[in-house]
């Protein structure tokens, strides 16, 4: 656990091939004083409050022992489990969508000039910008009974805020720019050259996005993918603001974690707490293998 | 990616919930403190519409500070019925939007508060700041847990009975407001709601006194033990009425005002009055509440139409932007 949390943060970037060479000439002790520092930041600030939620998921204070049965429960409760199909919905449909556009504003900032460029690119970087709250109550404003398509939205009895469409939105608004941004530095150091043969060899844009294009992002796409998919499971603010806290319909994981502890069962807090936690490790572990394999691929 | 496979049972599945999900669903908008009484009293609810008219239903609940939930309705937020900390928030969903009559406060008895409550004091066990009265919170270097009143009805109780101690012992609203105002010097945090509040006191240990509507202060010690936490009773505090209302203009269009009705009137039924009970809100029926006299101690209570001329002007004098909340609390 701890090993694949140092790696993903030791390499951000997909990392280049073979070892480092040595950009410093300090001594050893020195070196050895930033890493101890380090490894002791992210012990206390990582791995330990980690390890406190698996350990307050499954400790028994009362039995003295850790146990399995409250925690298989906690899990199995029908708002528990709603609350985890509504986060997998949201997901399914937050990150694909996300994917789609990341690609296509990528495509389009890395590839053309046009009028607005910059713009278009500070515009994908508004959801970083803006508190996840304000971007909920975005939604409520516009859609709410009171807002801008309320009425309308009544009288046809259709519901977006308090209602998973409403989470959905909030979602893909705040996973916004993960893919896209991971994909824009890739594409413009890359450069169009290659794509330039292809079409002058006859392929068509179609044909040259899917042979040309596509191969050589698809690590940053991934990477941008898992990014994504790790906020959207675990946004809290935006959709804490569009929720409406109806239980077992329309709260996710995190709103269900903040319930549960609210209602002083703070065992079932963190039983969900952890399987949130399960998600973004096994998406981590992911994310190493993947710059693994993307290491390799370019020695060979 | 194998992401076709995976969504469309995900679709199928959601659609066929949708779909199996078509018996009467009531929603209940709630605050903070009533997530253990609603459910008991759904369930019991529930076996009671199912005998009498052979319906099933499912009820839904969403709990949340007591302003906040109003404004949660207001937005569109689709409950068939309210049951908050306070007159003030529905007559707030009546004002913008009118989604309820003006008088719904008429439709059910006793001002359509089923059950009432108080505000006392949650200490640590031993009370080691030696608090007796509201006169202990304003002494330097006691530290009192309140939530936001802004936000938060119970918080809204708090403050008021806190004015009303003042008034009743030193005569004039400026004393009164100079009270509240030390009073608010003490608080470190100011919480959402009144969950917040207790879990702040609780369970993060923060304070040396919760102001607290009883039933929570109550709900905390069976939660926590009574070795860990007491229960002090002010000289004075206030008659707390929780009110209840069914949302005409959801109800109408779902068709379930008659269920959302009969579902409130219940509460007052002996079922509803003995849960109340259960779960420390003040029983209105006399019956029931001798039979849980030993639970309720009795004090000397104030009423809000007796002492601050009802909801609306209490609101507007003091919770509204630029009342005297905002003064205290900017003066801080």
């Amino acid at each position: 656990m701890a090993a694949v949390i140092v790696s993903s943060l030791s390499a951000p970037m997909p990392p280049t091939a073979g070892g480092a060479p040595r950009a410093t000439h300090d001594p050893v002790w020195v070196r050895w004083t930033l890493t101890a520092v380090a490894l002791v930041f992210l012990g206390f600030f990582l791995v330990l409050p980690l390890a406190a939620v698996f350990t307050e998921a499954l400790w028994d204070s009362q039995k003295k022992a850790f146990r399995f049965g409250p925690y298989l429960a906690a899990l199995r409760d029908p708002d528990a489990l709603a609350a985890i199909k509504l986060t997998l919905i949201t997901a399914c449909i937050a990150v694909p969508a996300n994917v789609i556009f990341g690609v296509a504003a990528a495509w389009l900032i890395a590839r053309f000039q046009f009028r607005g460029k910059s713009l278009l690119s500070t515009l994908i970087d508004l959801p970083f910008a803006v508190s996840p709250v304000i971007s909920g109550l975005i939604y409520v404003l516009v859609f709410g009974l009171p807002g801008w398509f309320g009425g309308w939205l009544d009288a046809h009895d259709i519901k977006i805020i308090f209602a998973v469409p409403g989470i959905v939105l909030a979602t893909t608004f705040v996973t916004f720019p993960f893919v896209a941004r991971e994909l824009i530095p890739l594409m413009q150091a890359q450069g169009a050259d290659e794509e330039y043969a292809a079409i002058t060899l006859g392929a068509n844009g179609w044909q040259t996005f899917w042979r040309v294009t596509l191969p050589n992002i698809r690590w940053g796409l991934l990477y941008g993918v898992i990014l994504c998919n790790a906020r959207a499971m675990g946004e809290f603010g935006a959709v804490s603001v569009v929720s409406g806290h109806i239980r077992g319909e329309t709260n996710t994981m995190p709103l269900h974690v903040e319930i549960l502890f609210n209602e002083f069962n703070s065992g079932g807090a963190f039983a969900v707490a952890s399987l949130l936690a399960l998600l973004a490790i096994l998406t981590l572990i992911l994310k190493s293998i993947i710059e693994w394999r993307h290491t390799r691929s370019q020695r060979s | 990616m194998k992401l076709r496979h995976l969504l469309f049972p995900i679709i199928a599945l959601t659609l066929a919930t949708g779909a199996a999900a078509k018996s009467t669903e009531l929603l209940n908008v709630s605050y903070d403190p009533t997530r253990e009484l609603y459910v008991d009293f759904n369930k019991a609810f529930i076996a009671h519409w199912k005998a009498t008219t052979g319906e099933d239903l499912t009820i839904k609940q969403s709990h949340g500070g007591s302003g906040k939930q109003a404004r949660g309705v207001i937005d569109g937020l689709q409950a068939d019925v309210v049951t908050l900390a306070l007159a003030a928030d529905i007559d707030a969903i009546y004002e913008h939007g009118k989604q309820l009559p003006q008088d719904w406060q008429k439709r059910l008895p006793d001002n359509s508060t089923p059950y009432t409550s108080t505000i006392v004091f949650l200490v640590r066990k031993g009370n080691p700041k030696g608090i007796k009265d509201w006169d202990d919170l304003v002494k330097p270097g006691v530290s009192v847990i309140t939530p936001n009143p802004k936000t938060s009805g119970g918080a809204r109780w708090n403050y008021l009975a806190a004015w009303a101690y003042a008034k009743h012992k030193q005569g004039t609203d400026q004393a009164a407001q100079a009270f509240v105002t030390a009073l608010y010097k003490n608080v470190p945090v100011l919480d959402s709601g009144a969950r917040g509040s207790t879990t702040t006191f609780v369970q993060r240990e923060i304070g040396d006194v919760a102001i607290s509507w009883e039933n929570e202060a109550m709900l905390a010690l069976k939660e926590f033990g009574r070795e860990k936490f007491e229960i002090i009773m002010p000289s004075l505090s206030i008659l707390a009425e929780p009110p209840v209302a069914v949302i005409d203009r959801v109800a109408k269009k779902k068709g379930t005002t008659a269920v959302a009705t009969a579902y409130l009137e219940y509460l007052y039924s002996d079922e509803g009055q003995e849960i109340a009970a259960r779960n420390f809100y003040r029983p209105r029926k006399p019956e029931i509440a001798a039979k849980y006299a030993s639970t309720f101690p009795k004090l000397e209570l104030v009423t809000i139409d007796g002492e601050f001329g009802g909801w609306a002007k209490a609101q507007k004098t003091h919770f509204a932007d630029g009342g005297i909340f905002d003064e205290i609390y900017q003066n801080k």
